[in-house]
């Protein structure tokens, strides 16, 4: 196991009180495992990417570990965290297009901040046009500054340099969200081939487009209003999913090469449950056609299959 | 470029909105010397009661037409008319009575929306705009029609601010505030891609709907899939051109042009792999991400290692109610008589 996560808990600090963004959330990815993470705007993906990473601000840590290799990760300590940043583990933040300075050239930028990390940036230029030309982009790109590349270039330069120093682990949140179709599939591809050479160990994708990690990810965990919903390989998410979010979710998805006349999809009625002050027990309750009296008790996020995990009493 | 018009014919049904040769050059740079031309010689018709896709990807002009067609932008060329009357000539209160007829609805309902006055402000200003005789019970129950046909309740969404109501809600709040004017068309530019995916389907399932009551819908998107479950009809532009239109089964059941192929086999499906897919379509999985072509240029966009159509190449109908592009030659060789035809 290269990445595991116990009973995580962070929340939002608010003036009307704690938001509680990410409830406990316990699981794990292996070496080599591209997870796919899904659920909608608001179920706390992204602030588990960040608080794996980069827990500032209003993000308040409550408990839980993050092990990453054999090291838990101090990651209630910005400072301390400093020292794994970009070394150890990465993050393609979701404006990638907006993640480099300005007013550097790319090559400049690289510079510095290699230099930060007390690497000697001059070793890795090399390496640097090698994987530019690997994504599309000619060693020009260096003398470059951001402005004068287009949204997708953009975003390949800052896969490359995110990932420059090999690390373990690869968060990559919402990459693909802002691109055309073939550039996303192009990126999504890349992000398997950066696996397969071995520039990463392992990655964490983001996304709330549920068929681009049937393309690209090993295992989809699906998340919903702070919790945990369901992790299984890709395969069974899509194919038989057995959490009833999961189940409606993937049904109410309209697809390309299906012919629709007369058909109808539904979507799911309701909105998820504000995470000010979240309703006890299992938080898709309210919106779950098949709920029952056990639901107002909190379902465990168990094993019912090999590989297969979900947390809903119908299913335990 | 006459197969849809003919087909309005055939059916004895009048198009309901008709674009006619719209090209629209954008004039770039510091003093406008630069031009951009967005639109390039589009012509298509949009029945009462259909609704016809426009997927583009970034830059391929779809935004524009919707613009040109709300009169938010000035056309280049050609003529886009409503109901046989040209758009363009219209001033003053015929444009008054035609933004009654014709509305857009836009990507992001977050800033559609002035965050400090409470959401349901927008119907007031149609009302102070378009019916100011009305009276106030009267009013009321216009607004409840409204929100009863994109299904939601009043009480949820009335005296709320933007902030308190969730996408979907503001999306369709905007969609009732159309209704109210009693539109006959309706241009929905993304209206979907901002909305998570189990609220989506809602909206999409309401444009059907508003279909049914005799609607005649635009719907702009860049996603494959959505398009594909609306409409009936569907036109796929790149760079301001028109590659390959029809009804929507017959464009994505049998794709011709090179681009729609690599569309379609760039966009990620939930039961088919991208490997499976491309054998398929019988592409090269290279089409989509070919590496060394890539590493050569740096180029903007992936599809653009695709060459673009010629200037004069040509649209060709393939089969009944399905037009694709192609270069003279090729043109040539598939149907002789319909190239000397439509060459005009």
């Amino acid at each position: 196991m290269n990445l595991e996560v116990e009973n995580l808990r962070v929340y939002y600090r608010t003036l009307a009180g704690d938001v509680q963004a990410l409830d406990g959330v316990t699981f794990g990815v292996d070496d080599g495992e591209i997870m796919g993470l899904a659920g909608e705007s608001g179920c706390g993906k992204s602030t588990l990417g960040n608080a794996i990473i980069s827990l500032t601000g209003r993000m308040k840590y409550i408990e839980g570990s993050v092990t990453l290799g054999s090291a838990e990760l101090p990651i209630w300590d910005f400072d301390e965290m400093n020292h794994h940043r970009f070394n150890d583990l990465s993050i393609i933040p979701q404006y990638a297009m907006s993640a480099m300075n300005p007013t550097r050239k790319i090559g400049k930028m690289v510079g510095e901040l290699l230099d930060s990390k007390g690497v000697r940036h001059k070793e890795y230029t090399p390496e640097l046009k090698r994987r530019f030309e690997l994504v599309g982009l000619s060693q020009d790109v260096l003398n470059m500054y951001p402005i004068e590349l287009s949204g997708g270039m953009k975003q390949r330069a800052v896969m490359v340099i995110s990932t420059l120093l090999d690390p373990s682990l690869l968060i990559a949140d919402e990459i693909t969200s802002a691109l055309d179709v073939s550039t996303q599939k192009a990126v999504a591809e890349m992000l398997v081939e950066f696996r397969e050479r071995g520039f990463v160990k392992s990655m964490i994708v983001i996304t709330h487009d549920i068929s681009i990690l049937y393309q690209v990810a090993d295992t989809i965990l699906v998340m919903y209003a702070g919790k945990l919903a369901e992790k299984a390989p890709a395969d069974t998410i899509i194919n038989s999913p057995r959490h009833p979010y999961t189940r409606l979710l993937i049904s109410s998805l309209p697809e390309v090469g299906v012919t629709y006349t007369g058909k109808r999809l539904t979507g799911i009625a309701g909105t998820p449950p504000a995470l000010l002050n979240p309703p006890e027990g299992c938080r898709f309750r309210d919106r779950c056609p098949f709920a029952y009296e056990k639901c107002l008790e909190e379902p465990p996020f168990v094993e019912i299959a090999p590989g297969h995990q979900t947390a809903c009493w119908k299913e335990i | 470029m006459s197969g849809p018009q003919n087909d309005a014919r055939d059916n004895g049904e009048a198009g309901l909105l008709k674009l006619d040769h719209v090209t629209k050059v954008y004039s770039t740079g510091t003093f406008g010397g630069g031009q951009l031309t967005a639109v390039r010689d589009v012509s298509f018709e949009v029945k009462p009661g259909e609704v016809m896709s426009v997927i583009g990807e970034s830059g391929s002009g779809k935004s524009t037409i919707g613009k040109m067609i709300l009169r938010l932008s000035p056309i280049s060329n050609g003529t886009i008319s409503f109901d046989g009357t040209d758009v363009s000539t219209l001033k003053r209160r015929a444009l008054k009575e035609y933004r009654r007829d014709v509305q857009g609805v836009f990507q992001d309902p977050f800033s559609s929306y002035n965050p400090i006055f409470k959401a349901d402000r927008v119907f007031a200003m149609v009302k102070s705009e378009f019916f100011p005789g009305t009276s106030g019970p009267e009013w009321r129950n216009k607004i409840g029609l409204a929100l009863e046909a994109v299904t939601l309740d009043p009480t949820q969404v009335l005296h709320k601010y933007p902030h308190q109501l969730s996408g979907g809600q503001l999306q369709r709040l905007l969609i009732a505030r159309a209704l109210l004017l009693d539109i006959r068309f309706l241009v929905a530019d993304e209206i979907i891609s901002m909305l998570d995916a189990s609220t989506r389907i809602d909206v999409l399932n309401l444009l059907a709907d508003l279909k049914g009551r005799g609607l005649g819908i635009m719907f702009i998107t860049h996603d494959l899939s959505l398009g594909n479950y609306i409409s009936e009809k569907t036109v796929i532009l790149r760079r301001g051109l028109i590659v390959e239109m029809g009804e929507t089964q017959k464009v994505f059941g049998n794709p011709t042009h090179p681009y729609t192929k690599m569309l379609l086999a760039s966009v990620p499906q939930l039961h088919h792999k991208w490997e499976e897919i491309a054998e398929g379509l019988k592409v090269p999985d290279s089409v989509v991400i070919d590496k060394e072509a890539a590493a050569k240029k740096t180029y903007e966009t992936v599809s653009e290692i695709l060459a673009p159509d010629a200037d004069d190449s040509v649209i060709v109908e393939t089969e009944p109610n399905h037009l694709v592009r192609f270069s003279p030659e090729e043109a040539r060789e598939i149907e002789p008589a319909a190239v000397a035809g439509k060459t005009e």
